[in-house]
């Protein structure tokens, strides 16, 4: 009796208690959702056009924020510097394209993902080699990302919100959204939709490969650079970073590999979900720290009732 | 030596010289192949299950390399040049294009994405390639109703539509069709033959025509070549396959008279060795 108190009725009460408290945990998961949805992104859309289930993408992420960082040490100013750590994943993704997935075309796909694994070492060896293995603090203030906070009273409450995760919050969602009108509006999203339809249709009608693997990747290593500054900015810029890639795997199990909108929305009800019950269930019962595995094991459950994920891409067939 | 101008015949849009074919470099699947398609024809490459037509099609198109097959003697001339080592993406730029066998939709996207993609080679601008879908939309008006749907839920007639229409987007010499009567009902299918006759005539496409369907795709193209465990056994024009008597026997299901015995069978066989 106990025990369903402590599950099922003293989290609620508390939820109703304190409402103000509740909005600001609600609040915290929102900002690591969004993350989470941004990196789950760059996964969906390498693995829509190229079958490849891409495991560098948290390095990737290591990597442009250690350039951006690197670069602005070396002199070059925080403005200018973006733009060219743009250009330096751009180079990458190209490098990439021409080193590694041409080569490897039409092998199977665990031989691409090998090769993705081989890129992250790569990455990790030769990111030691230019920049070190040292921690190194986020240019915050230097692009001119606030860093100051305001609270707000809800419910004759409070509610303290970091103007760094508002940011955070806004930069991600623009970020989707261009995203998502390049995806739907464009050519050459376009293209990239079509192929992950139908991969020798879209050969077929003369969509080239290499163009959007290039595409894609260089999408990945943008999101890859928004991700760093951000979670850069909370947690400083180190080769730990990469872990917070794997973050987006149970985000991944929940939205199917295939779908933008799964990736979203996914990645929301990770982050949110996995506040919540740190706070109101974690804490009390197991005295914290779930944030680490809740995810994954949420994502199992899920899994065991759908396997195909919560958004998996429904499969059209006609008979 | 002559001294007046010879007037040389018109040099074909496509020519296939003696072409092989091997999958995952052991199995042989087109044994010396050649035919060629003169500029503006429609030709029919006819045969029946396995005998090599669709692999000759994405020998063509260059689609083989992405099922690990590859040309391994011959060659392929498309407008006087050789095209065996160019990708798919070269080959529509250059105006060759393939609609797939089972129309391979995009099937998330709509009816007019799916269009769309089709212009994807193209660097002419958005205005002509509006107008283009608007062409488009005036031979298959069916598909200008259901624009917005996903083609995932058109039905097979659409959806063949869908997948030439979408292939006329890329503004192509000659379009390589492979089995669109595949699955639809008969009357359907002379629809979708009628306007491949059109498309001939209006656009000046050329066609090359894979089918299994031997007596529509007689009625509607010039030539055929027959295939056969990936050789070409007969080749003539239309009218002459079409009165032939083995064409008859073996792939229109007529001739022969009256009830058939087992002697008849016999024959069949001896018939068929010789044609293989």
């Amino acid at each position: 009796m106990e025990l369903l108190n402590v599950l099922f009725i003293k989290p609620f009460a508390d939820m109703f208690a304190a409402p103000d408290f509740l909005l600001q945990v609600l609040w915290e998961g929102l900002v690591s959702g969004v993350l989470y949805a941004l990196i789950a992104l760059g996964f969906v859309l390498i693995y829509k056009s190229s079958r490849i289930f891409n495991f560098a993408q948290g390095i990737m992420v290591v990597f442009a924020a250690l350039t951006l960082v690197g670069l602005h040490e070396a002199g070059v100013p925080a403005l200018l510097a973006v733009p060219l750590t743009l250009l330096v994943m751009f180079g990458l993704a190209v490098a990439i394209e021409r080193v590694v997935l041409r080569p490897l075309v039409n092998q199977p796909d665990i031989i691409l993902f090998m090769a993705t694994i081989g890129i992250t070492l790569f990455l990790v060896g030769f990111g030691e080699l230019i920049f070190g293995g040292e921690n190194k603090v986020m240019i915050t203030e230097q692009l001119f990302i606030p860093t100051g906070s305001f609270e707000l009273e809800p419910f004759g409450g409070f509610l303290l919100i970091e103007q760094k995760d508002l940011t955070a919050v806004i930069g991600a969602v623009v970020l989707v959204g261009l995203l998502l009108l390049f995806l739907n509006k464009s050519k050459m999203g376009r293209a990239i939709r079509a192929l992950g339809d139908d991969h020798q249709a879209a050969l077929s009608v003369g969509i080239s490969l290499s163009t959007i693997w290039v595409l894609v990747w260089f999408i990945a290593g943008i999101i890859a650079l928004a991700t760093g500054i951000v979670w850069g900015a909370r947690a400083g810029v180190s080769f730990a970073l990469e872990v917070i890639a794997y973050k987006a795997l149970p985000v991944l199990m929940l939205g199917g590999l295939e779908s933008v909108l799964g990736a979203i929305l996914g990645g929301l009800a990770i982050g949110i979900l996995e506040k919540l019950f740190e706070i109101y269930w974690g804490q009390p019962l197991l005295g914290g720290n779930t944030e680490t595995w809740f995810a994954f094991v949420f994502a199992l459950i899920v899994l065991l009732f759908r396997p195909q994920g919560l958004f998996g891409e429904r499969i059209i067939e006609r008979v | 030596m002559s001294v007046l101008p010879e007037v040389a015949p018109a040099e074909p849009i496509l020519s296939v010289n003696n072409i092989e074919v091997i999958y995952d470099h052991v199995i042989l699947v087109l044994k010396g192949v050649s035919f060629s398609v003169p500029r503006g024809g429609i030709v029919a490459l006819l045969g029946a299950n396995g005998a090599g037509k669709t692999t000759t099609l994405k020998a063509i198109s260059n689609l083989l390399h992405a099922e690990r097959g590859e040309v391994t003697k011959g060659s392929i001339v498309f407008e006087g040049q050789q095209v065996q080592d160019l990708s798919p993406n070269q080959l529509v730029k250059r105006g060759c294009i393939q609609v797939m066998e089972g129309r391979h939709c995009f099937g998330h996207l709509s009816v007019e994405d799916n269009l769309m993609t089709g212009a994807f080679t193209r660097k002419d601008g958005a205005a002509a390639i509006k107008a283009d879908l608007e062409l488009v939309y005036e031979y298959f008006p069916r598909l200008k109703i259901r624009r917005a749907s996903q083609a995932g839920y058109t039905s097979g007639g659409e959806q063949q539509m869908t997948a030439i229409g979408r292939a006329l987007m890329s503004r192509p010499k000659m379009i390589l069709l492979d089995e669109p009567s595949m699955g639809l009902a008969p009357q359907l299918v002379e629809e979708i033959f009628e306007i491949v006759k059109r498309l001939n005539e209006e656009q000046g496409v050329s066609f090359l025509l894979a089918e299994q369907n031997t007596n529509t795709a007689l009625r509607y193209a010039k030539y055929g070549f027959i295939l056969e465990s990936g050789r070409v056994v007969l080749d003539g024009d239309a009218a002459s396959l079409r009165q032939n008597e083995d064409v008859k026997e073996f792939y229109l299901g007529v001739g022969g008279e009256g009830r058939r015995s087992f002697r008849d069978v016999k024959h069949y066989k001896r018939r068929k060795r010789w044609l293989a």
